[in-house]
Formats: C-alpha cells, sequence, structure tokens
C-alpha cells in the first residue's frame, strides 16, 4: 500500500483543511510538520512550487492545494454509506458550487476577520476594530445566504454532510472562538449546522492533533 | 437534439466566458441570455433566485440551476464526459488530481493578480473609474511570481495538468485575453518563453476563438 504523508503546519488553516478530510475519511497517513518560520518550505520547493503548505503524497502522487487534496480525498476514500460526494452528475455539481461559494464568499471575510482576532493577537499586533466591523458586514451578508439555502437543504451541498460543508471547518474552528461567533449563533439554521458539522467524530479528531501540538 | 443548456451573464465578462469556453470543448449547444448589469439586473430577487450572491455567470440545464463558474465547467466536463473533448477533466484519478490542483492554483494564486490587473488595466477605464497605482503595481508583482512558477511547470509539461490540454489550461483564458490584448502586461506572458508557447496553443483553439468572437460581437439591443 502506498504510504501517505500530510506535510504541513497544524496553525495554518488550510493544513486544518486537508487534515480534516483525511480525519473524516478514516484515512491513514503520516503528518509531516514544517516549520514555516525555521524556513523549512524552501526544503520543500520540489513539493511545493508556490511555496505553500499543505502538501499530499501518496505514492507517485503529489498534490497542492489544500482544496484539491480534499476533493483528491473525497473522491476517492468514500466510506460505504457516507460518501461526502455525490455519484449523480446534478447532485455533485451543486456541492461542488457551495465548495466555491466557501472559497470566493465566504472566505475573503473570514480569513481576514481571523487575521484580525486571532492570528494578530497571537503575534501582539492590535487588531483593527474598523477591518472587523467592516468584515463582519461582508460575512453577515454572507450567512443570511446560507440561512436562506439551510432552509431548503440540509446540509449546504445536499441533503447530506460533504466537502461543502468540510471546506468550513478551518474558519469554524478559528472564528469559534472568536466573538464573530455570535453571527453563527444568531442564525437558527446555521447554528444547528455549524453545530452539527462541530460534533462530528472528524472535528474531534482534528482538534485533538491541532491542541496536542500547542500543548 | 437536447435542449440548449442556458447561461445567464455578459460574454464580456471572464467568469462568462470561462464557462463559455467549457461548453464549446464539450460541444454542448447553449443560449447566452443577457443580464443587463449596467441596470442592476444581476441584483433583481429574480435573478437572485438562480444565483444569491447576485453574480454572474449562472446555468440551468433541464436538471439544475448552477453557478460559480469552475463548479459550472467542472459539471458541465463530467455530465457530458462522452462528447467533445474527451480528455479535459482526465480520465482516471491521477489526471484528476492534477487537473484538480492547477485548477485550484489558478483561482488562488493566478485569478486574485490577473482580474485586479484585468479591472484596474481593461475596465476601470471604460467605466470611467480611477485605477489604483499601488494595486497596479503590487498585482504584478504577485502575477510575475506566479508566471515564474508556470515557466518552471511549463518547461517540464507541455499543459498545466500533464501532455494534454485541459480544464486547469482552460480556466487561465479569460483573464489572459484581456491581459494580452487590450492591456500592455501582454509581455508578462509572451517574453516568458514557455508561458508564451502555451499561451499560444491555448488561446488558438477554435473554442477560445469563438469565445472571443462571442465577446467582440454587439450586445444585444435591450428589450
Amino acid at each position: 500500500m502506498a504510504v501517505r504523508k500530510l506535510y504541513g503546519a497544524l496553525d495554518c488553516p488550510s493544513t486544518i483543511r486537508a487534515l480534516a478530510s483525511l480525519l473524516e475519511h478514516d484515512v491513514e497517513f503520516e503528518l509531516i510538520p514544517v516549520d514555516l518560520q525555521a524556513g523549512e518550505l524552501k526544503k520543500m520547493s520540489s513539493l511545493s512550487p508556490f511555496g505553500e503548505l499543505p502538501v499530499f503524497q501518496e505514492g507517485d502522487l503529489t498534490i497542492f492545494e489544500s482544496r484539491t487534496i480534499m476533493r483528491y480525498i473525497s473522491h476517492e476514500y468514500g466510506k460505504r454509506g457516507e460518501e461526502q460526494v455525490y455519484e449523480i452528475p446534478k447532485l455533485q455539481g451543486i456541492a461542488a458550487a457551495w465548495i466555491d461559494v466557501e472559497d470566493h464568499q465566504f472566505d475573503p471575510p473570514a480569513s481576514k476577520l481571523i487575521w484580525e482576532l486571532v492570528f494578530k493577537p497571537q503575534k501582539g499586533l492590535p487588531t483593527d476594530e474598523g477591518v472587523v466591523e467592516e468584515e463582519e458586514a461582508k460575512l453577515v451578508k454572507v450567512l443570511d445566504v446560507y440561512e436562506e439555502r439551510l432552509s431548503n437543504s440540509v446540509f449546504l451541498g445536499g441533503d447530506k454532510f460533504t466537502s461543502a460543508d468540510l471546506t468550513h471547518i478551518p474558519s469554524l474552528y478559528l472564528l469559534m472562538k472568536t466573538p464573530v461567533k455570535r453571527l453563527f449563533e444568531e442564525r437558527p439554521r446555521v447554528r444547528a449546522w455549524y453545530r452539527s458539522v462541530t460534533s462530528r467524530p472528524g472535528w474531534e479528531k482534528m482538534v485533538e492533533m491541532v491542541e496536542k501540538v500547542r500543548a | 437534439m437536447a435542449t440548449p443548456v442556458k447561461v445567464y451573464g455578459p460574454p464580456m465578462s471572464t467568469a462568462v466566458s470561462r464557462v463559455l469556453a467549457c461548453l464549446l470543448e464539450k460541444d454542448v449547444n447553449f443560449q447566452l441570455i443577457p443580464v443587463d448589469m449596467s441596470k442592476g439586473e444581476h441584483k433583481k430577487p429574480d435573478y437572485l433566485k438562480i444565483q444569491p450572491f447576485g453574480q454572474v455567470p449562472s446555468f440551468q440545464d433541464e436538471s439544475i440551476s448552477l453557478f460559480e463558474s469552475r463548479a459550472i465547467c467542472r459539471y458541465v466536463s463530467e455530465k457530458y464526459a462522452n462528447q467533445g473533448n474527451k480528455r479535459l477533466y482526465g480520465t482516471n484519478p491521477l489526471e484528476k488530481a492534477s487537473i484538480e490542483q492547477w485548477l485550484e492554483a489558478e483561482g488562488q494564486s493566478f485569478n486574485p493578480p490577473s482580474s485586479a490587473l484585468v479591472f484596474q488595466l481593461a475596465f476601470a477605464p471604460r467605466m470611467k473609474l480611477k485605477q489604483d497605482l499601488g494595486v497596479i503595481k503590487q498585482s504584478e508583482e504577485k502575477l510575475a511570481k506566479v508566471l515564474d512558477v508556470y515557466e518552471q511547470r511549463l518547461g517540464e509539461s507541455r499543459f498545466l495538468a500533464g501532455d494534454e490540454f485541459t480544464l486547469a489550461d482552460l480556466s487561465h483564458l479569460p483573464n489572459t485575453q484581456y491581459l494580452v490584448s487590450v492591456t500592455e502586461k501582454g509581455e508578462m506572458f509572451t517574453k516568458r518563453k514557455n508561458v508564451g508557447r502555451w499561451w499560444s496553443e491555448i488561446s488558438g483553439r477554435d473554442s477560445w476563438k469563438k469565445v472571443v468572437a462571442l465577446q467582440k460581437a454587439p450586445p444585444p439591443k435591450s428589450a
């Protein structure tokens, strides 16, 4: 069996995305931490042409971009009866569209809020409250669309948990420790959705791995 | 013959043209339905029902309504796997993984700086908006770094994902077309040997030439 490796940094949202997908699918792999501060990424330039993490290796296959790793894992390693993709093109088309919604609509304000409220304090930098207010206003518009979507659909991508939901895990993990949590709590369907995502066994395993490193 | 699929949005939109290129590669008949963005049609309730974020393109066939141009391309490539360009989205998991990787690279690394430049240099003047020189400079620097990676990659491989033209290459056509034909940043592509060769090949495809012709056609008269 081909050995699987995930090169990543556990405080990095994109590593968390790939990690979550692997853990959700019970895929065996070795996590190889890459210390960005120590400049270890430069040694990996053959694996990661853009100099980014994470990178996934399985035998001869090497792939970068966390959403690519997530898509690959979900298509290759679906657990029977719990696949996070659909076979029928019409249903998979919709689920795949909501993966891109996270990328293009949710992630821009979410990642700016994570920068201001999680990473800057960690680095001893002051939070810009003006940016927080602006980006929260943008995130609210997205969450309003999610609230509407979830009135027609059990999960974002369809009637079951798919990569469209999983792809939000890094941001959910980081934002739920900040006041931004209230924006999710204020919307009943969004609240039920994020609580469902964050009570999955895969989530628990991810949190355990990420927080063990910090301890 | 199957009912034509519907694509909503102006062909001059980079995201709309991405979908059109894919439909043409797959020999899928389509109907292009205008959305007058200058009149805010894309923000009206009827449109928001198919695209809740009020953007173009959106897409309908007899099965579904869909949005997000790359998701539409993936859907079209899967649904019509057996017609048109059958290698567009790969024929096995390894090919697909490579295509997905470079499609993500386009979305994550290439698109942000290139679309900022397209907006600043091609659209802002037409819309009589002031250009932001700082954004132009920063975007050019970022894009140069991305194109350096592509130059290396395209020295090892004929197309981004491998030896065949795929969705990964197609996804780059819209922004690059504007940069090469309408701005003076085209040199960023043509002066890099491998990138220049690649651009020539992908933009010379019949499907892309048809999209460019659609972009140049006069807009339909409003009702």
